[in-house]
């Protein structure tokens, strides 16, 4: 219980403590750009002339496979944090490495997912639909892929250098924003797919 | 280095997220309620999954600015309500009078 009750090592400096603060009010950026996407979506859902509307291409389990890896990534990345802050390096690096695995599963299943629109005639060109949705849902599938190189840039130099103030302290940030990503999803779950499928 | 507890509020979060994600899924395709209804639910369940997130993974309420953290957030997710819900009442109300 020792470790609960002192400040966890990415906290230990003012730098970091800044660093920590700075990350949070990017993450408020992000929160307002991702809703003009969003206000974009539900104003321009229904111009769907010319090509399928939501219900006719959406797929509820392809849906539900992504959002499952892409909680459970979120869940394992929470686990390496944990480890980070029990000095155990090596479950650490095990959890990030199935964190990331669980982003890639995402993304090539949100490719299939782009490919399969466009067989069925839903490009960003078609409509305002189309344009919409590849806007919003491309977004956060390149956050997630830069993520992805960015955790993996961390791999490395925390493998070199080891937990030290300064990587547990990149590392808590990376790992705000894999879970930023997925509290994005969650809403693009809800009011993107789920809506569309109704 | 005193080993830390079994990490609880980790699981229970991830936990309650598979809830909350099947429990939207199943009020969506699986009730008979009005769709503005579902749409209410859903959106509810939806924000409880942010909050989770933002509580048991994302530790917002740690650290010496876990005050300002919240103040932060809070702002931001107020301007993206303005920003959702005006673009929605202003581009879609009144198309028929017009």
């Amino acid at each position: 219980m020792a470790s609960h009750t002192s400040t966890p090592l990415e906290y230990s400096t003012k730098q970091n403590e800044m660093n920590i603060l700075g990350f949070w009010i990017f993450l408020g950026a992000e929160i307002v750009l991702f809703s003009t996407l969003f206000a974009s979506y539900a104003v321009l859902e229904g111009s769907t002339v010319g090509g399928p509307a939501q219900g006719e291409i959406f797929v509820l389990k392809d849906v539900l496979i992504e959002t499952f890896l892409l909680l459970t990534s979120s869940f394992t990345m929470g686990l390496a944090l944990h480890q980070m802050r029990d000095n155990n390096k090596t479950a650490m690096l095990v959890w990030t490495v199935i964190t990331l695995l669980l982003g890639a599963g995402f993304v090539y299943f949100e490719i299939n997912e782009f490919i399969h629109y466009v067989h069925e005639g839903l490009t960003m060109q078609t409509n305002a639909f189309g344009s919409a949705f590849f806007t919003l849902l491309g977004t956060h599938g390149l956050h997630v892929s830069l993520g992805i190189g960015w955790v993996l840039m961390l791999i490395i130099q925390i493998l070199r250098r080891g937990i030290t103030a300064v990587t547990a302290r990149k590392f808590f940030i990376v790992s705000l924003y894999w879970h930023f990503l997925d509290v994005v999803w969650i809403f693009i779950f809800t009011f993107v797919y789920l809506k569309g499928l109704m | 280095m005193l080993k830390r507890q079994f990490p609880l509020n980790h699981v229970v979060g991830f936990l309650l997220s598979i809830v909350l994600t099947i429990l939207a899924a199943l009020v969506a395709m699986q009730t008979d309620f009005a769709s503005n209804i579902k749409m209410w639910i859903i959106g509810t369940l939806a924000v409880f999954q942010a909050l989770v997130q933002l509580i048991m993974f994302m530790h917002i309420t740690e650290g010496k600015s876990g005050q300002i953290n919240i103040i932060n957030i809070v702002y931001s997710v107020f301007l993206a309500v303005v920003i959702v819900a005006g673009s929605i009442w202003i581009l879609t109300t009144g198309h028929a009078a017009h």
